[in-house]
């Protein structure tokens, strides 16, 4: 018998409902069946902490007596430059954002030992960020300078608003070439001397509802430590890609755009990463309940490691050079397994998202839920799924030959 | 037959004796060097793998002292800040020598610092440098 959220949450409300964690799930399933399982257990919990790109933070710092308005000035915080073209004290911080005075690759690798994430992960501790900004000054903002210290606990608001996270599933990457490259998949030695891979497979969210059946716009999820809510698709969501018949995708496939409070969340789970040769970003943890509505999303939280596969892609020329196909497929208990085959070689794999980080969140979220301090939500709008047709895809190119005065 | 790798401090009066050499010779201590640091006039550091029986380790390690010369065991310098390490497991095909590995059961990343060598590619190589170097 099927059940609904709302009936679920009154579980919850009445400390009766049954959560498991993903890792469980599987566990329970393989004891009991799809069919009992989907009975008696009303939400199923999972994770991820890996480095996400397109994360991000805004701010709104108050203003300043005599007022300024930084729009259309300068803005750095902790020396990285920060967005602040929305209005006069609204600011926006990518973390990918790097000081202008980062040395960049110019002396190859280069280290990246601080940008926008590190900046986010300072700023979630409590730390005092400094603040350093210009403006042009206007008769209602007549100020042209701040420099001030500022804290989370003193600006109006702090929000994380990621635009693409939680991949559903990802490349596994190698390098061909007969030299090491430095990628935002790590460091791939010469000549498949080493493969990477970047999920928590039979822990991660989207994996474990695949066709967005419940994960959808509205959802409450773990973020950051804090809670949070999708806002949206992510950018460059791609549901329409080829599935297994479990469907689980065999590539990197939707993502998701997630907000929530920054004030409630903890620097544990938004870490300031460096890519050694490519950059800086941001490790977040996400959490995401799924509730077991009925046996088929039963038996999709099921799905193991074995069952989900992704493409292995060469980073040093296909990558980069946009060449469509792949050099194989593995599934996620062969990456796990510590060593894959490509042609007839050996060769030992390296995961950059943390499987224990993957498995602590699903477990607090767990508790959080079994507590009743988490409750679940019916999706607002459904994401745009397999069958909409939607896809990533390349820039047009229309490159620019003549330059006109004027535009 | 005893196999170390420790770390060697030169002061500045004695970078330019022939120390390793000595120990070779004159107490039959194998030695395999995997880093050398030597800056004039101010102090010289050596990362050394040495082989050799007890005894003549004994007198090898007299004659270094000699000389003012510290020595310090290898796996007091390559630490992981166990506040910063996610186990994530990047730097486990990084490390040329299998000192990073992961517990199948926990999948949890153990450090087993007896095998480190001291490149320090883990350093820069690990995300949220969990990982630091100290001579």
């Amino acid at each position: 018998m099927a059940k609904t959220i709302s009936e679920i949450n009154e579980k919850i409300k009445s400390g009766k409902a049954v959560v498991l964690t993903a890792e469980e799930m599987i566990e329970l399933v393989d004891k009991e069946g799809i069919k009992k399982a989907a009975k008696s257990v009303d939400v199923v919990t999972t994770g991820t902490f890996g480095p996400m790109c397109s994360s991000g933070m805004y701010i709104n710092i108050g203003h300043s007596k005599p007022r300024i308005k930084l729009g259309a000035g300068e803005c750095y915080l902790n020396d990285v430059p920060a967005y602040a073209g929305y209005a006069a004290v609204d600011i926006f911080l990518g973390a990918a954002a790097l000081p202008n005075d980062d040395s960049r690759n110019k002396l190859f690798p280069g280290k990246f030992d601080y940008g926008g994430g590190h900046l986010i992960e300072e700023f979630v501790a409590g730390k005092d960020i400094k603040l350093v900004a210009k403006a042009y000054g206007t008769d209602c903002y007549p100020r042209k300078e701040l420099k001030n210290y500022i804290n989370i606990k003193d600006v109006n608001e702090a929000v994380l608003f990621n635009v693409r996270n939680c991949y559903q599933n990802y490349n596994c990457a190698v390098n061909l070439s007969s030299k090491t490259i430095y990628t935002y998949m790590g460091i791939l030695k010469p000549n498949t001397g080493n493969a990477t891979y970047c999920s928590a497979g039979q822990l991660s969210p989207l994996l474990k509802d695949p066709y967005y059946r419940t994960i959808g716009l509205g959802t409450r999820i773990f973020l950051g430590g804090g809670i949070g809510y999708i806002a949206w698709q992510g950018t460059q969501h791609s549901p329409a890609v080829a599935r297994n018949e479990n469907g689980t995708p065999k590539s990197p496939a939707g993502t998701l755009a997630v907000i929530g409070d920054l004030k409630q969340m903890m620097p544990q789970w938004l870490r300031g990463t460096s890519m050694l040769g490519y950059g800086v970003t941001l490790t977040v943890g996400i959490g995401i309940p799924i509730p077991i509505l009925d046996e088929e999303i039963a038996g999709y939280t099921a799905v193991k490691d074995e069952g989900i596969f992704t493409q292995i892609v060469d980073y040093s020329h296909n990558y980069p050079h946009v060449i469509p196909g792949n050099l194989g497929t593995v599934s996620y208990a062969q990456l796990k397994s510590g060593e894959i085959e490509l042609n007839g070689k050996k060769i030992p794999t390296a995961s950059l998202s943390s499987y224990p980080k993957a498995v602590e969140i699903a477990t607090t979220l767990k508790n959080w839920i079994e507590a009743g301090k988490f409750y679940l939500t019916e999706p607002v709008e459904k994401l745009p799924g397999a069958d909409s047709g939607m896809s990533a895809k390349l820039l047009k190119e229309r490159p620019i030959r003549q330059v006109r005065y004027g535009h | 037959m005893v196999s170390k790798k420790i770390v060697l401090r030169f002061p500045p009066q004695v970078v330019d004796k022939p120390v390793i050499y000595k120990l070779a010779k004159d107490f039959d201590l194998e030695f395999n060097i995997l880093k050398a640091i030597i800056i004039p006039d101010e102090e010289g550091l050596l990362v050394i793998e040495l082989t050799g029986t007890q005894e003549n380790f004994e007198r090898g390690f007299k004659y270094l002292e000699s000389f003012n010369i510290t020595i310090q065991p290898l796996n007091k310098d390559v630490v992981r800040d166990e506040t910063k390490c996610s186990h994530c497991g990047a730097c486990v095909t990084i490390c040329p020598v299998g000192a990073f590995s992961v517990d199948q059961k926990t999948r949890k990343i153990i450090f087993n610092d007896e095998k480190c060598i001291a490149c320090d590619l883990c350093i820069t190589s690990c995300p949220l440098r969990a990982m630091s170097i100290h001579f």
